[in-house]
């Protein structure tokens, strides 16, 4: 069978029965790598050495017949802002151009307990602000289902590799759709976890109270597998939820029969092309084919969910880049004279303008004139938000919702402050409640591209949105949307 | 200070003996080579993340209970954002609107009387690194104490002279002791003060507006920096001028301040709820548990050492400003007749030389057995002192009974010793004698002195001074 269409489990079981070695397998993506990126641009860092040295590995341990982790030798890649000790980890940030941190994040520390292949750090929009992966240092990446096209964003870079071939798999970050958005434009099944199923540890931060890493996979059973490997609980993230792991794929032929599931047409209504709400009516549909009960929802005062985000997570980052400042690490400005100069300068030539927009509002909503008229109101907003979606949640299991909102932009497109704002709001739902987010890819297609869903549910729910995803995207969660 | 009054409020912050750093798993150690205990979070690289310490959460309590705060139910770390190079993360982890012990209060004394002086609050906060600057070569940092815990103790602006702050800071210095969450060396940072100061015509009740003084860091200079900016208050009202409302500078060495930046300057420090930290829940048993941790306080020792031994309560407070004497005083009290005896050598002659740290360099029992000796009168009060000097300075334990036999130090009560050394300083004192009968008082020092002298110190010298007296008396009226 061909190695690029195999998923993980088929993998995990080629390597095991000796059908490929996990050198062979890092190689042949390696070759797609060398062979494919070059268009897309989804890598900017290959570590071809190291991968081939921890594939050595995992065959050494096969052949002494040890028995492995479910991703043993499976090649995968990383986002470039999860840090990678020895490895270049930039977020795509002149900032962070020459940053080697000595320090792994703890997801990587955990793909490495099950003897994963790093195949390299992939291109993010810069520190990951953004939705399109245009704003790198490195470049823009190509939506490689049709390369005159953004991936999404920001991680871009790894949604690209995993439907170009040239990675099993990847990790990304969602702080306001960042997983999901770019799953969405290239196909694939991106889960944002509930907050603190996954540790933060080690992943350069925008909004620390909403940043979270999550899977980017060709199929459900994937994501549920790379999730059972990255959830858990780590005592040094604050945030970090201390529960038991359960297997995130136990409920993946369940099916959907008597679950409720609800729809909240207004929104779809004013903010989602007309080809996209179909999808979206198309999901629904199949859900209820499938012994789904739809739901009209009729939600309350989210319309400021764009605008809370965007005040609340400027705020994050305007502090949390702060040490980014030309001092300790990273980049420093040739021009000063004294200390002022290397702040100013190292800043000004360091980061690049929706940094710098976000980091002057952030320092505006943060500031002591207007941090009661901006960013508590915006935390009142906020909870506000999460008590509606808690009341919902209390008559539906799950909720039904567009993941993008319209066709996949081409590259250098003008996006409209409209289509931003509309796009947002439905990514930054989940971000701004803590609820975990699965976006998969329907079997409606526009312009010859899929279209995407999600399935928001109650904290901890990831194993049921495995579940109802299975059926939008039918059968058990083996298929994939390409 | 007549005309006007000062009003003062302190900011103290007192570094946390933990045994780690307040968020991460670096060693909390002073005088370490620069930069070795440091690690990714407080070096503030990317991405990596705070927790907070338990063990601060607990001395800052048992610090906020020892100073009769509330224990809030909800507190919270938030970041106090700027730049500077000894702040690698260019924001200060502290708390803001939701600290963690709220008011409180410290009970001081001073030759002017008793005084409550209320506080506001007290906080956790990380300590920042230290710039070393070289000459000509530039400027160093070291992040070893970059994520040292620090509280930070804010009170109401209840004190009113340099004597009330010293004798605060020496209560508060006496409370961290004492609950062992540091050592309160100001010599060694491990505390420091920040100085409101504003003054007012005496008698008022408007404040007029006050100056701040950042990271004084000895007691002295305390007391200095509060006159000299009182001082420069007044000349300023006087000369009919405005009190600008700044932060000034005082230079220790020329005794002299200069502003450093006015309001207008003062940075925003954009405060808000550090995300990376969870809010921190302590619970009633919880601070029942450090509550039960904490040793008697010397508001308890004080009214037991005047109750119990009669002490003055100027004296006891002495005292128990140092939990290394008031422990010393006690286990020496209990083992004599004469604990007021042993408090008065404690305050004359161990409390002024005392180290900063170490064991007091003698055993209890020591002055137990030199405060019997003087209280029974076997040695006189000039004796004792010398004896109890000689027992502080001396490598090897002096035994006072054996040093009294062996320096014949023995105190003569005996009238008929006395009376050959009295009958000698009279004969040879002709004109002291007629002074003293003509009323000149002075005159009979002179006589005693001569006793002493001839017994080496050793004569009794209230029955000496009867004896000489009842002599003068009889001898026949002069011509």
């Amino acid at each position: 069978m061909d190695m690029q269409k195999m998923n993980l489990t088929q993998m995990a079981k080629a390597l095991r029965a000796g059908e490929f070695s996990a050198v062979e397998l890092t190689r042949h993506y390696l070759a797609q790598i060398e062979a494919q990126d070059e268009a897309i641009n989804a890598y900017i860092t290959v570590t071809s050495d190291q991968a081939l040295a921890q594939a050595a590995q995992v065959d050494r341990a096969l052949m002494s017949g040890q028995d492995l982790p479910p991703l043993a030798g499976i090649p995968l890649a990383l986002k470039d802002n999860i840090c990678t000790e020895g490895i270049l980890t930039t977020a795509a940030s002149k900032m962070l151009s020459n940053f080697v941190p000595p320090y792994s994040a703890y997801v990587w520390l955990k793909l490495q307990e099950q003897m994963g292949v790093l195949l390299g750090k992939t291109n993010l929009d810069e520190l990951a602000l953004g939705t399109t992966t245009e704003s790198s240092l490195f470049g823009p990446t190509k939506n490689p289902l049709d390369l005159t096209r953004i991936p999404g964003g920001s991680s871009g870079g790894s949604a690209a590799a995993v439907a170009a071939g040239t990675a099993a798999y990847a990790l990304g970050t969602d702080t306001g759709g960042s997983v999901r958005l770019p799953a969405a434009h290239c196909g694939l099944v991106g889960m944002r976890p509930t907050y603190g199923l996954v540790s933060k540890r080690g992943v350069i931060p925008l909004a620390s109270s909403m940043d979270m890493v999550g899977p980017l996979t060709r199929s459900l059973a994937d994501n549920a597998l790379v999730l059972n490997a990255i959830a858990g609980h780590d005592a040094q993230d604050a945030t970090s939820a201390d529960r038991a792991i359960p297997d995130f794929s136990a409920g993946l032929n369940k099916g959907v029969n008597g679950l409720r599931i609800g729809l909240t047409l207004d929104h779809l209504e004013s903010k989602v092309t007309a080809d996209f709400k179909a999808a979206v009516l198309k999901a629904a549909a199949d859900l209820e084919t499938a012994g789904a009960k739809i739901v009209e929802l009729a939600p309350r005062q989210l319309e400021s969910a764009f605008p809370t985000y965007y005040l609340l997570s400027s705020a994050e980052v305007s502090s949390g880049l702060g040490r980014l400042d030309g001092i300790h690490y990273g980049y420093r400005s040739s021009d000063y004279e004294d200390l002022e100069d290397i702040y100013y300068n190292s800043r000004s030539e360091g980061f690049g303008p929706e940094v710098k927009r976000r980091i002057m509002l952030g320092n505006f909503v943060l500031s002591a004139d207007y941090y009661e008229a901006f960013y508590v109101k915006a935390q009142k907003v906020r909870t506000f938000i999460k008590n509606e979606f808690d009341k919902m949640l209390e008559q539906v299991d799950l909720i039904l919702l567009p993941t993008t909102t319209d066709v996949t932009p081409k590259l250098g497109a003008k996006k409209s402050k409209e289509d931003t704002r509309n796009v947002n709001f439905f990514s930054v739902l989940a971000p701004l409640t803590g609820l975990p987010a699965l976006s998969v890819p329907t079997d409606s297609r526009v312009e010859n591209l899929p279209v995407s869903v999600q399935l928001i549910g109650p904290a901890f729910s990831e194993a049921l949105l495995y579940q109802a995803g299975a059926a939008i995207m039918g059968g058990a969660g083996e298929e994939t949307a390409q | 200070m007549t005309k006007y009054e000062a009003v003062i409020g302190l900011e103290v912050h007192v570094e946390l003996m933990t045994e780690r750093k307040i968020t991460c798993y670096c060693k909390n150690e002073f005088g370490a080579e620069p930069n070795v205990n440091t690690c990714p979070i407080c070096l503030g690289m990317p991405g990596a993340l705070p927790m907070l310490n338990r063990q601060v959460l607990e001395f800052a309590i048992k610090a906020g209970l020892a100073c009769h705060c509330e224990i809030a139910p909800y507190a919270q770390m938030e970041r106090k954002n700027y730049f500077y190079p000894d702040l690698p993360k260019a924001y200060q982890i502290t708390q803001g609107q939701h600290p963690l012990c709220i008011g409180g209060y410290l009970d001081i004394e001073t030759r002017a009387g008793k005084k409550r002086v209320r506080l506001n609050r007290i906080h956790i906060e990380e300590d920042a690194g230290k710039l070393i600057h070289l000459e000509g070569e530039g400027t160093l940092v070291d992040l070893n104490r970059a994520g040292v815990p620090l509280i930070e103790i804010v009170t109401e602006p209840d004190l009113s002279s340099p004597e009330e702050v010293d004798a605060f800071l020496r209560k508060i210095r006496a409370m961290v002791q004492y609950t062992g969450v540091s050592d309160g060396r100001m010599d060694r940072g491990s505390m420091r003060c920040d100085v409101n100061l504003s003054i007012r015509p005496a008698g008022t009740e408007e404040l007029g507006t006050r100056t701040e003084m950042k990271n004084l860091n000895s007691f002295n200079f305390v007391t200095k920096a509060l006159e000299h900016e009182y001082q420069r208050q007044v000349e300023i009202l006087e000369s009919g001028g405005v009190i600008e409302q700044e932060t000034r500078r005082f230079d220790s060495a020329t005794g002299t301040s200069s502003s450093l930046r006015s309001k207008e300057d003062a940075t925003d420090y954009r405060y808000f709820p550090d995300p990376d930290l969870v809010p921190i829940l302590v619970s009633p048993e919880e601070v029942a548990a450090i509550r039960a941790t904490i040793p008697r306080l010397p508001d308890v020792r004080i009214e037991e050492y005047v109750e119990r031994w009669e002490l003055p309560e100027y004296d006891a407070n002495l005292l128990t400003n140092d939990i290394r004497i008031a422990d010393f005083f006690e286990a020496a009290a209990v083992h004599t007749n004469y604990p007021k005896i042993a408090a008065n050598l404690i305050i004359a002659d161990l409390l002024p030389g005392l180290a900063e740290e170490g064991d007091v360099p003698l055993a209890p029992e020591q002055l137990s057995v030199l405060s019997d000796l003087l209280g029974t009168e076997e040695i006189n009060s000039n004796t004792g002192r010398k004896v109890f000097k000689a027992m502080i300075s001396s490598q090897d334990p002096i035994d006072p009974l054996a040093y009294v036999e062996e320096h014949q130090l023995k105190q003569i009560n005996d009238p008929e010793i006395l009376a050959g050394y009295v009958e000698e300083a009279l004969a040879a004192s002709a004109k002291a004698v007629k002074d003293y009968r003509r009323g000149k008082e002075a005159a009979l020092r002179s006589i005693i002195g001569q006793v002493m002298r001839a017994t080496s110190g050793r004569a009794n010298p209230i029955l000496t001074e009867e004896m000489i007296k009842d002599k003068i008396a009889a001898l026949p009226e002069p011509e």
